[in-house]
């Protein structure tokens, strides 16, 4: 059934976008990640202009994370000062991010930044976390621990403050920083951000595992709603036809994937996600490097 | 038959007159420079303009053929399921005297959508990667653009007249922006055109006008499902000996309604409350979501 989209102006199959939106949502389920890193990439695939793209896909994400959100503020896993101080960066970068994907989109060098950050972040992020699990895995295997890490220059930093869910007296130029970062990327490429923020909480910062899923989810949901908002205002580009379709698929999806989650085991589960990761970094690294079938693109517009 | 001749010659004058003024203010170059119809001409090559109404009026007396035409609908509305359209044009050749057989009677019919400017980028390798480098605008191409004929273009349109009225496809797109910072600007709107061929927003459907007894014809359009809004331009051309002896023009409105349009309005309008609406729509779906989750696991 196409469906056409009154923003976008094009039509695309309903079912084409329910089932992305569900495949998204599934990985989400299943690995609590918001998977906007695979949503924008996809929409782009599926002919959708790259702006409307990334400014619907950051409404997307604001569903998502309002429904995981609410469950960890129940179960009082969300460190709220450490999240607000995140919020903060995220703000702030988000702003940023707007301007600068306004300023690459008038030099027409939106989709090669975007696609190497991709490149970079997934590659990065990929990696780490494979490396990661495949210890864990052998970790279980032999049934060793290993320590907690001290992070020295971390705690020299000034600006102290305590945050009491997270038992941390902490500098806020650390958070303030990773907030920023994420901020930038949500605005700069769709996504939410957890996949770089989790890592970040749980290593950079030392905070409890506990606490960072809920904390991630408090600040992306605000993050992604107001740079949803930022692109709303000053480009028209959310398409919230497209947001509803992707937003029905995800709900769905997001249900199979707990589902299906829970009967797998946890540093499985990371392999998997890590492998999907690095296939994605490898499909866009691949476009970047290989003679592209048409030199010339056409974009709408004087810009 | 002779006073026909005479009749036809007197017609053609004019046009004649104004081809040989507009040969003097343009380098040879740019007239001759194409083989064939199908070529791209250059950015500096002269753009006619759609002969003045008065010229139709004038004309309209003493031609000996003129086209009647309908159109199955004259307007199309995009609804949130709007999966393209079909429209057809059909009509017949009026005439006082006999058919001429001293030339073949020949159609061509053309749909065009609204113009939009657009940036075409090229890309090429840099430190190993694709990236684009050089750009050319232009400012106003149709957005989409068909044209259906009895016979290919390039047998029965001069190139002239092509300049002329803008039948063929590289002839309909208008202005560049200039100045130019490459040096192949043809090359870059050759690209667009390639590329908006095989995508459906151009199309070229030579055999595409059915021509009965001379008289009666009709075309089929398929108008595809990424359209934009706008007065999409119907024009039929009655041609012989490669110039165009009749034209008749006629709008169809392409218009978004109900809820599409509703929210495009609201998008472009209001675009606060239109951000909050779409984050309003998320965050309600949700919270539901959610809700609905804690209500299957508690059964």
């Amino acid at each position: 059934m196409q469906i056409y989209l009154p923003i976008a102006e094009v039509a695309v199959n309903a079912f084409t976008l329910v089932g992305l939106g569900g495949i998204v949502g599934l990985m989400s389920g299943m690995f609590g990640v918001g998977g906007g890193f695979l949503i924008t990439p996809l929409l782009f695939f599926i002919g959708i202009p790259p702006a409307i793209a990334v400014a619907t896909g950051a409404n997307q994400v604001v569903a998502s994370s309002v429904s995981g959100v609410l469950g960890h503020v129940k179960r009082r896993t969300v460190d709220f000062r450490m999240g607000t101080v995140l919020l903060i960066g995220g703000l702030i970068g988000s702003a940023l991010g707007v301007l600068v994907f306004n300023l690459l989109t008038r030099l027409g060098q939106v989709e090669l930044v975007v696609q190497i950050s991709y490149v970079i972040m997934l590659g990065f992020v990929g990696s780490m976390m494979l490396i990661e699990s495949l210890r864990a895995l052998r970790r279980t295997r032999s049934g060793k621990r290993t320590a907690r890490r001290h992070h020295g220059w971390i705690h020299a930093l000034p600006f102290k403050v305590k945050f009491r869910s997270s038992g941390l007296y902490l500098s806020v130029l650390p958070p303030l920083a990773v907030g920023l970062l994420v901020g930038v990327l949500s605005a700069m490429m769709g996504v939410g951000g957890g996949f770089i923020m989790v890592p970040a909480m749980i290593y950079l910062l030392g905070m409890p595992t506990k606490v960072v899923i809920g904390t991630s989810l408090f600040q992306i949901t605000f993050v992604t709603a107001f740079t949803t908002l930022m692109h709303a205002v000053s480009y028209n580009t959310v398409d919230v036809m497209l947001a509803v379709l992707l937003i029905v698929g995800g709900v769905i999806g997001a249900q199979l994937g707990t589902q299906l989650g829970a009967r797998l085991r946890a540093e499985q589960l990371r392999i998997l996600l890590a492998l999907v990761v690095l296939a994605v970094c490898a499909k866009l690294a691949m476009d970047l490097f290989l003679r592209p079938d048409n030199l010339f693109s056409l974009t709408p517009g004087i810009v | 038959m002779r006073g026909l001749a005479v009749l036809v010659a007197f017609i053609a004058l004019p046009a004649l007159a104004q081809e040989a003024g507009n040969q003097s203010s343009v380098p040879a170059e740019a007239v001759t420079g194409g083989a064939e119809i199908m070529s791209f001409p250059s950015p500096e090559a002269p753009r006619g303009e759609i002969v003045p109404p008065l010229d139709i009026e004038q004309a309209k007396q003493e031609k000996p053929e003129t086209v009647v035409a309908g159109l199955s609908s004259d307007s199309v509305a995009i609804t949130t399921n709007f999966d393209g359209s079909e429209v057809t044009i059909y009509g017949a050749i009026k005439r006082q005297t006999p058919i001429p057989d001293d030339s073949q009677l020949d159609i061509a019919v053309t749909v065009e959508g609204p113009p939009r400017s657009v940036t075409i980028r090229r890309k090429a390798r840099r430190f190993g990667i694709w990236v684009n480098t050089e750009s050319v605008v232009v400012g106003a191409a149709p957005s989409f653009y068909s044209v259906a004929t009895t016979l290919p273009l390039s047998v029965i349109l001069s190139e002239e007249e092509d300049a002329r009225y803008r039948i063929s496809v590289p002839t309909a797109m208008r202005s560049f922006a200039r100045p130019f910072s490459v040096e192949d600007p043809v090359d870059f709107t050759e690209a667009m055109i390639n590329t908006r061929i095989a995508d459906g927003s151009y199309r070229v459907d030579a055999g595409g006008v059915k021509l009965e007894e001379e008289t009666l014809f009709r075309a089929d359009f398929r108008l595809p499902a990424n359209l934009i809004e706008g007065a999409y331009k119907t024009r039929i051309f009655l041609l012989r000996d490669g110039r165009v002896i009749d034209a008749y023009s006629t709008p169809i409105e392409v218009r978004k309604v109900g809820l599409e349009r509703w929210l495009y309005r609201l998008a472009m309008d209001r675009p606060f409350i239109y951000g909050l609406m779409s984050l309003f729509i998320a965050g309600f779906a949700g919270w539901g979501a959610s809700a609905a989750f804690r209500a299957i696991q508690r059964k």
